[in-house]
């Protein structure tokens, strides 16, 4: 028994408009493939295409304009079944508009057909041109900005990757093609070259469909690309939980702190300042203490300032911000010039430094020694919280050497050598 | 849960993905942007299925495909990448599809500052869809709300046949903090149902709860028909038929039908007090802050923090009208939820607390609540 699709009872369009040829031969090419309604989705586009949707005994979808091959797409892959047709109705004015989901369907090779109705105008908002009206295809109110080039579809989602493109004209009974299409695995587009009378005919008089073609210069063709590659889209259902590999912190050490304790941290984008204040926080936590850090550097994070605002309490941290902070690590001329309003604004505490580096005036007093000559760059934000914490003493620095050796980074580079130049360091400017 | 605690470093964006997928969200689909990164990676590790997106009409319209063929989609972005999302939510919003978007807020106007947190997209939300129904938005106001929100906006989503938004900012998606993973509820995943009836089956012909069934564009039974125009209930275009214009309607009223499921609140009161300091998001952690200051100098104080921002639940008004006076707290510049609840005219005792490029200190809003008192 011959399967019915579509009801072609009344169809929606003006009289002799090409898009009901697309509709009859679309059922025709169902039937070929001999698939059940129920295994085809069609989604249509806004445009008077579009409005066939209602026709159909399909699943239809019927969404934005110029974004069905989009939708489609995101269908198809959801589907992921290649039992099932997905068939798109776009227009040229819906290709014009979104002419990227084209091309990033195709590129993607989705398993899709898409079947542009390029009757060279915008049917459904009076006429107007598209960036598939050739220029001397003469449109009623046209605009400027368009040369007689038109924009090659077929070339476009073949560059793009598509597994099948063809062109051809809306006469007589094009199933055949359409169905040639829908048998491809992934991408295929066709392109039926169509006339609109109601728009399209007035002020060209001498154009039919059958020689738009030849007058306006657009071939017909077919071409298969035997080497269009899938996209797979990895079935990842037993990725394990975020979780499982965070590795719990825990507590080795005591601390000496009563209540929250801010500090800023300041240096230069990379010598390793969030590494550095990840790993203050991870010793921290060693300690028993609750830990909030906030990082920021400009969006190259490769060049200019890093900074971080960090938190550590015994108690629940419950705002994040920092007002005044207690202590400021400043490792680079950029971190100064960034944190100077900040620390500025310090009215007590300490500022540990490199002495080559010019200190705003503030109520913190300032710890300046020759980290830059003691240390290597990578290590001086690490050596920088090590003396910190020996000055503060809010927590052991054994808990900061303890944790830069069980962080990968420990692993590079001489950890005793950096405690050492560390003490030293402590030894001269602190007191 | 009396398991011996589990400490570790963490931000928001772990826990909100890890508990979107454990509730069930099937796949993610992105498209990069600050301060949604962190989102985009534990997605592109965590979920079942991850798709990176052209760009973000790409990325809903995907979104809504996957979600017709009967999957949880989910996506993450920032202003830039929801302003280009816009008619597609209004798309999968008329077709009834669930998704979750997470909206991580940054200093605009524009591109603005893509590393500053901010909370100037309340009105947004509140205009998203054109005609003015509502669009389901939760806000996260700390860490536990990144655990505990996102399943509430799946089952929202999935219930309602609906997109949901949940809200958020740089701060809470960004910041690093010690957390007791033991501290941990489990999370069940929310099963769906389907249409099992005999027919005949019209994708929009309302249920229980004014929500239609759902079936898939896979269904072998019965046809689906899923349209984003003005249609009847059979998911057939119409102008503006009584039929028609019925289920856009209809479209509000199951969302407020039904919103008592989906509202969440904190609610602190303190017996006598006068005040109640309101506030939601980021500038929630610097409310309570505030309010436990202001309670332990020995000012009496309450604190609302809304969760459920929209559809506005009716009893927010209730809670709201026992005070004298109400100071809102938010960091935009005019005070968007506050126009949402009083009005954008003055209104006697109704105050804000705004600013923009930088987080609000519990201190300015202590200095509100006693100074203006
Ligand atoms: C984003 C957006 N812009 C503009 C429109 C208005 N609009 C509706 S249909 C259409 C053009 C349709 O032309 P085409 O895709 O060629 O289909 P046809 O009507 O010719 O079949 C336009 C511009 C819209 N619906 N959405
Ligand atoms: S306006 Fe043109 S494209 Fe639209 S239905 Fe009429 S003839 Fe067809
Ligand atoms: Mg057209």
């Amino acid at each position: 028994m011959v399967k019915t699709f579509l009801d072609t009872d009344n169809l929606p369009f003006c009289k002799g408009c090409s898009h009901q040829m697309i509709a009859r031969s679309t059922e025709k090419a169902l039937q070929i493939l001999d698939i059940d309604p129920l295994d085809v989705v069609l989604v249509t586009d806004i445009g008077c295409h579009g409005i066939i949707d209602r026709k159909f005994h399909t699943h239809t979808v019927h969404g934005l304009h110029g974004r069905s091959v989009a939708l489609a797409a995101g269908i198809s892959a959801g589907l992921a079944d290649p039992r099932k047709k997905v068939v798109v109705y776009i227009g040229d004015g819906g290709t014009s508009i979104g002419i990227n989901h084209l091309l990033g369907a195709a590129h993607r090779n989705f398993d899709m057909t898409v079947i542009v109705h390029n009757n060279m105008l915008y049917g459904m908002t009076g006429g107007q041109q598209s960036d598939l009206t050739p220029g001397s295809f003469n449109i009623r109110a046209s605009m400027s900005g368009f040369t007689e080039e038109y924009l090659d579809v077929l070339k476009l989602v073949e560059d793009a990757g598509a597994a099948y493109v063809s062109r051809i004209q809306a006469k007589g009974d094009f199933s055949e093609e359409l169905a040639k299409a829908m048998r491809v695995p992934g991408f295929s587009l066709v392109e039926v070259l169509e006339v609109c009378p109601s728009y399209g005919l007035k002020q060209n008089k001498d154009v039919t469909v059958a020689n738009i073609s030849e007058k306006f210069d657009l071939p017909l063709t077919s071409r298969m690309n035997e080497k269009a590659k899938r996209a797979e889209i990895a079935d990842r259902t037993n990725n394990p939980s975020l979780l499982d590999s965070m590795k719990p912190v825990s507590v080795e050490f005591g601390h000496n702190l009563k209540g929250p304790f801010t500090l800023l941290m300041g240096g230069s984008a990379g010598e390793g300042v969030q590494v550095a204040a990840d790993i203050f926080a991870t010793a921290a936590m060693s300690c028993g203490l609750n830990v909030t850090k906030k990082g920021s550097y400009p969006v190259t994070v490769g060049t200019g300032y890093s900074a971080v605002e960090i938190i550590v309490s015994p108690e629940e941290i419950v705002f994040t911000g920092i007002g005044k902070a207690d202590w400021a690590v400043v490792s680079s001329e950029d971190g100064m010039s960034f944190l100077k309003k900040r620390i500025e604004g310090m009215s007590g505490g300490r500022v540990i430094t490199d002495a080559a580096y010019t200190v705003p005036g503030s109520g913190a007093v300032v710890h300046a020694g020759d980290f830059r000559g003691q240390v290597p760059g990578r290590e001086i934000n690490l050596s920088m919280a090590i003396v910190m914490l020996g000055i503060s003493g809010i927590f052991p620095a054994g808990a900061m050497v303890k944790a830069i050796s069980d962080n990968k980074i420990g692993g590079k580079m001489d950890v005793a050598k950096l405690v050492a130049a560390s003490d030293a360091l402590r030894a001269q400017i602190g007191g | 849960m009396n398991s011996k605690p589990k400490k570790v470093l963490l931000d928001g964006s772990m826990l909100i993905i890890e508990s979107l997928v454990r509730a069930g969200a099937d796949v993610f689909i992105g498209y990069p942007i600050t301060p949604a990164n962190n989102l985009y990676s534990y997605g592109a590790k965590r979920f079942p299925a991850a798709l990176a997106a052209p760009d973000e009409i790409t990325t809903l319209q995907w979104m809504s495909g996957y979600a017709a063929a009967g999957k949880i989609p989910v996506s993450a972005t920032s202003f830039p990448g929801y302003a280009l999302m816009i008619e597609s939510i209004n798309m999968a919003y008329m077709m009834e599809l669930p998704m979750v978007i997470v909206l991580a807020q940054r200093l605009g106007p524009a591109t603005g500052t893509a590393t500053m947190g901010a909370q100037g997209d309340v009105l947004l939300m509140n205009g998203t869809i054109s005609g003015g129904s509502s669009l389901p938005t939760l806000c996260i106001s700390n860490v536990d709300d990144c655990w505990s929100l996102p399943p509430e906006a799946i089952r929202w989503a999935v219930r309602m046949r609906t997109p949901v938004v949940l809200l958020t900012s740089k701060d809470d998606v960004m910041t690093l903090r010690s957390h007791d993973l033991s501290s941990l509820p489990p999370i069940e995943k929310i099963e769906r149902d389907y249409f099992t009836g005999e027919g005949p089956y019209a994708s929009y012909s309302p249920g229980e709860n004014l929500v239609p069934p759902f079936l898939p564009v896979s269904d072998t039974k019965h046809q689906v028909r899923l349209t984003a125009s003005t249609h009847d209930t059979r998911g057939i275009l119409q102008n503006s038929t009584p039929e028609a214009l019925g289920n856009t309607k209809r479209l509000q009223e199951k969302l407020d039908r039904n919103l008592g499921d989906y509202t969440f609140y904190d609610l602190d009161e303190e017996k006598g007090a006068g005040v109640l300091v309101v506030s939601y998001g980021i500038t929630a952690q610097a409310a309570r802050e505030a309010v436990s200051k202001l309670r332990a100098q020995g000012s009496k104080a309450s604190l609302f923090v809304p969760k459920t921002l929209f559809p506005v639940p009716p009893e927010y008004f209730n809670i709201m009208e026992k005070y004298d006076r109400v100071v809102i707290a938010e960091e935009n510049q005019t005070g968007q939820y506050r126009q949402v609840l009083f009005g954008s005219g003055p209104r006697p005792g109704v105050s804000g607390v705004n600013a923009i490029g930088r987080i609000i200190t519990p201190g300015e809003i202590i200095q509100e609540v006693l100074e203006n008192g």
